[in-house]
C-alpha cells in the first residue's frame, strides 16, 4: 500500500480547529464555550470534545438565553451537555432586564438581539472567563471575514477592527491584562456546507428545527417567522401553516426560517449546495438593520 | 479534496481586491442578498459600475476610503479544490495585516497594475512573499484594459519582475495578464489577449503542485497540552496533545524528547476516534509514550537521529510590525515559538534591509514598522528549531511586547549562533 500522507479538506480544518481549542486550555486560566444549541455550537462542541479527549472539557459551557428559546432547542441543549458532561453556565437575559440592567425594547419589532451583549459583558465579568470560545464563521458575514482567530476585547469587551493584532502562522497571541478577554473562533475557516457535512460525516446529532418540518408561521420582511408568544404580530400579518426548516438558530424574535421540503442531512446538504442566499441574509433580521449591523454590534461585544 | 490556501499581495489601487470579487463572480460564488447589496452600496457610493471589491471590502472605514485595511477570508470550491483566500491590503501602513494573510498562504497573487509597472511596494510584498517562503507566486499584470491589452506593456512587468525576483528565492513564478475589472484571464481564456499561451488564473489554481510542499522527513512533535484524565476509568492516561508539524510519527518508533534528551518509544498515537497507524502534518493526535518522562507543553518529541537545533543563541530575519516602538540592539520581548513561550533580548541588529535594492545597511541601529532586518537573538530557554526555509512550523516565532502585550515583530530562523 502507498501512502499518500494527504489529509482532506475537512480533516484539515479539523486539525486547524483543534490546535486551537488546546492552545487555548494550555493558555487561558478561565476559558469558557459560548454555546447556543445551534449548529456551529455543536460543532464546536464536538470538537472540544476531541481536543481533550479522554479527559472531560476543561472549562464550563456558557448560555446567553434571551428566553425566547425555541423548546427543541432547550431540551437539545441540556440532553448534549448532560451527554458531553460539561458544566452548564446559563446567563440570562431576562435577569439583566429584571435587575435593571438592560432596558426592553417595546413594541411588535422588540428584539433581545442587542441586549445579549450586555448579558454577556456581565458574565465574563462575573466569572472572570479570559477567553470565550465562539462558532462565528468568518464566511457568515463580511464584518467576521475580517476578524482574527484570537480576537482581543478591552475591558468593555470591545473589538477595534483598525487595530487587530498581527497573526502569523499559528502562532497566537494571548497575552492580556486584567478585565480583558480574547475571543477565539476556532472554526473560522469552516464555511456553512463545512458543517453541514461535518455534521453529516461525525453522526451528530442537531435540533430537529434544522429539518423540515410544519410550522405556524407568518411573512414578516420577506422571512418566515415562527408565531409565538415572543412576537407580536401586525396588522395583516397572517398566521399560516408551512413546511419550514431553519439555517441558523438564535432568538425566535428575529430568526427566520425556510421553506423546505429536506426532511433529512442529505437532502439539507443538497438544498444549501444549490442555495443562491446566504444563511444570514435568508433568515436574520439582526442583521439587516443595516449594511454595517454586524460590524457595529460586534464593536460594542456582541459575539 | 485538496485545500489551497493563498493570500494577494501587491501595492494599494493595483485591483487586488478587485480580482478576488471577479474570482468569486465568475465562478458564481456570490450568493444574490450579498450582490444586491454590493449593487447597492455601489449606487451609493457613484460607482458607475457593482464595485466588485466591496465583496471583501466589508468595514466600514474601508469603504469610505475606498481601500482594504485588514485582511478579509473568503472561502470558495470549484469541483477540483477548495480554496481558502486572504485578500491583504496594499497601503503601506497596513503590511502587518499583509503579512497576517500571507504567513499561512500556499500561494500569493501579485498584482501589479500594468501602467505603473513593479512599484516598491510591489517589491515589498514580492520581497515578504519569498521570505514568508510562499512556495508558489502568480504576478497579475492587472488592468490591461487600460493599456490597450497590448503584449508590451504585459512583457515590460514580466521583465521588470523578473530581474528583481531573481535576487530573491522564489521556486516557482508564473506571469498571467488580467483585468480583474472585465474578467479577462480570470476564469477563462479571454480573446483579447490572443498574444497569451497560458492558463487562465482560476485554471492555474487548480492545477499548481501543492501535495509536496510539506516536509515529511524531519518528525517534530511540540508538546502543547498534556492530557491527564481525572476519572477512576482513565486514571493512568498520560497523553501529549498537539500537532505534527513535521515527518511522520508511529507507535513502535523510537523517540527523543527535548529538552531532557531522554529517549522512549510511541506506544499509541490516540486520537477522539481511537489510535491510529501513523501520523503526519498538520493532524492533532495525542502521543502515549511507552515511559514516564517528564515532557510538558513547550518540550519536543523528535527522533535520536533527526534532531532539531537547540539554542538559546538564534540567528533571524525579523519584520517590525509596530509604529509604538522601535527594534533596538539590547531590546527585551516575549517570544512565542511552536508551544513555547520565553524572553529573548536582540543582541545585535545586524543590518537592516532596503527593499528596493536589497542592500544590507549594516549602520543601521534600529528597525521601525515594516522594516526588515537580520537579528541576533538570545533568549532565556533553548529554542528547538529548524531553519525556516525547512521547516514553516518550526523555523517561525513573533515577538511580543511585554508592556503593551502587542504583536511586534514576525520572526524567521536562519540559524543558531550569536
Ligand atoms: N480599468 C481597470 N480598473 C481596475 C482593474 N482592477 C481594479 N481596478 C480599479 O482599481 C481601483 C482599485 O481596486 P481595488 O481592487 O480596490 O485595489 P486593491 O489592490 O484591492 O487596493 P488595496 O486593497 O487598498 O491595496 C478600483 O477603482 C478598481 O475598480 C482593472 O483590471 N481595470
Ligand atoms: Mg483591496
Amino acid at each position: 500500500m502507498t501512502t499518500t500522507y494527504e489529509l482532506s479538506d475537512l480533516d484539515q480544518i479539523e486539525a486547524e480547529s483543534i490546535h486551537i481549542f488546546r492552545e487555548v486550555a494550555a493558555e487561558f486560566e478561565r476559558p469558557c464555550l459560548l454555546f447556543s444549541g445551534g449548529k456551529d455550537s455543536i460543532v464546536m462542541l464536538r470538537l472540544a470534545e476531541k481536543s481533550y479527549s479522554p479527559a472531560s472539557l476543561p472549562f464550563p459551557v456558557m448560555h446567553v438565553d434571551t428566553g425566547h428559546n425555541f423548546p427543541e432547542v432547550l431540551e437539545f441543549r441540556d440532553r448534549r451537555i448532560a451527554e458531553v458532561g460539561a458544566r452548564l453556565v446559563v446567563a440570562s437575559v431576562q435577569q439583566s432586564i429584571d435587575e435593571g440592567r438592560v432596558t426592553e425594547e417595546t413594541g411588535p419589532r422588540a428584539s433581545r438581539n442587542r441586549l445579549q451583549t450586555t448579558t454577556l459583558l456581565d458574565a465574563v465579568g462575573e466569572h472572570r472567563f479570559d477567553a470565550l470560545f465562539g462558532g462565528a464563521r468568518r464566511d457568515e458575514e463580511k464584518a467576521r471575514a475580517k476578524e482574527r482567530v484570537y480576537s482581543f476585547r478591552d475591558e468593555f469587551g470591545q473589538w477595534d477592527p483598525k487595530k487587530q493584532r498581527p497573526e502569523l502562522w499559528n502562532l497566537y497571541n494571548g497575552r492580556i491584562r486584567r478585565g480583558e478577554h480574547i475571543r477565539v473562533f476556532p472554526i473560522s475557516n469552516w464555511t456553512e456546507l463545512d458543517i453541514w457535512e461535518y455534521i453529516r460525516r461525525e453522526g451528530i446529532e442537531i435540533p430537529s428545527i434544522y429539518l423540515a418540518h410544519e410550522r405556524p408561521v407568518f411573512e414578516r420582511d420577506g422571512m418566515w417567522l415562527a408565531d409565538s408568544d415572543h412576537v407580536t404580530r401586525m396588522d395583516g400579518e397572517e398566521v399560516v401553516t408551512r413546511r419550514v426548516r431553519y439555517r441558523t438558530v438564535g432568538d425566535m424574535s428575529c430568526t427566520g426560517a425556510v421553506e423546505s421540503t429536506a426532511a433529512t442531512l442529505d437532502e439539507v446538504i443538497a438544498e444549501i449546495g444549490a442555495t443562491r442566499i446566504t444563511e444570514r441574509g435568508a433568515t436574520r433580521a439582526d442583521d439587516r438593520v443595516s449594511e454595517a449591523a454586524m460590524e457595529d454590534r460586534k464593536k460594542e461585544g456582541y459575539f | 479534496m485538496e485545500l489551497l490556501r493563498f493570500a494577494t499581495a501587491g501595492s494599494v489601487d493595483d485591483g487586488k481586491s478587485t480580482l478576488i470579487g471577479r474570482l468569486l463572480y465568475d465562478t458564481k460564488q456570490i450568493f444574490q442578498d450579498q450582490l444586491e447589496a454590493i449593487e447597492r452600496t455601489s449606487l451609493q457610493m457613484g460607482n458607475e459600475y457593482t464595485n466588485l471589491a466591496l465583496l471583501t471590502d466589508g468595514l466600514r472605514a474601508e469603504r469610505e476610503q475606498g481601500i482594504t485595511i485588514d485582511v478579509a477570508y473568503r472561502y470558495f470550491a470549484t469541483p477540483k479544490r477548495k480554496f481558502i483566500i486572504a485578500d491583504t491590503p496594499g497601503h503601506i501602513q497596513y503590511t502587518r495585516n499583509m503579512v497576517t494573510g500571507a504567513s499561512t498562504a500556499d500561494l500569493a497573487l501579485v498584482l501589479v497594475d500594468a501602467r505603473n509597472g513593479v512599484v516598491e511596494q510591489s517589491r515589498r510584498h514580492a520581497f515578504l512573499a519569498a521570505l514568508l517562503r510562499i512556495p508558489h507566486l502568480v504576478v497579475c499584470v492587472n488592468k490591461l484594459d487600460l493599456v490597450g491589452y497590448g503584449q508590451e506593456a504585459f512583457e515590460k512587468v514580466k521583465a521588470e519582475f523578473r530581474e528583481f525576483a531573481m535576487k530573491l528565492d522564489i521556486a516557482d513564478l508564473t506571469f498571467i495578464p488580467v483585468s480583474a475589472l472585465h474578467g479577462d484571464n480570470i476564469v477563462d481564456r479571454s480573446p483579447n489577449t490572443p498574444w497569451y499561451e497560458g492558463a487562465s488564473l482560476l485554471h492555474h489554481l487548480e492545477e499548481v503542485h501543492i501535495a509536496s510542499d510539506r516536509n515529511l522527513v524531519d518528525a517534530r512533535f511540540p508538546v502543547q497540552y498534556v492530557i491527564r484524565p481525572q476519572s477512576d476509568e482513565h486514571h493512568d492516561y498520560r497523553g501529549y496533545a498537539g500537532t505534527i508539524v513535521g515527518g511522520v510519527f508511529k507507535p513502535g518508533d523510537e523517540v527523543m524528547v527535548l529538552p531532557s534528551g531522554f529517549t522512549s518509544t510511541i506506544a499509541s498515537v490516540d486520537t477522539f476516534e481511537g489510535p491510529v497507524d501513523e501520523a503526519f502534518p498538520p493532524m492533532a493526535v495525542t502521543i502515549r509514550l511507552t515511559d514516564d518522562i517528564d515532557l510538558s507543553r513547550g518540550d519536543m518529541i523528535c527522533r535520536p537521529g533527526n534532531q532539531p537545533t537547540v539554542s538559546q543563541d538564534v540567528q533571524a530575519m525579523v519584520c517590525w510590525l509596530t509604529e509604538a516602538s522601535k527594534l533596538t540592539s539590547r531590546a527585551k520581548l516575549a517570544i512565542k515559538h511552536t508551544t513555547k513561550v520565553a524572553r529573548v533580548m536582540v543582541t545585535d541588529l545586524q543590518y537592516r534591509l532596503d527593499i528596493n535594492t536589497l542592500h544590507r545597511d549594516e549602520s543601521a541601529e534600529a528597525l521601525v514598522l515594516n522594516e526588515i532586518g537580520r537579528v541576533s537573538l538570545r533568549c532565556t530557554q533553548p529554542l528547538f528549531f529548524d531553519e525556516y526555509r525547512r521547516n514553516r512550523a518550526t523555523g517561525s516565532f513573533v515577538l511580543i511586547d511585554e508592556t503593551t502585550n502587542a504583536t511586534v515583530a514576525a520572526g524567521m530562523i536562519i540559524g543558531a549562533g550569536a
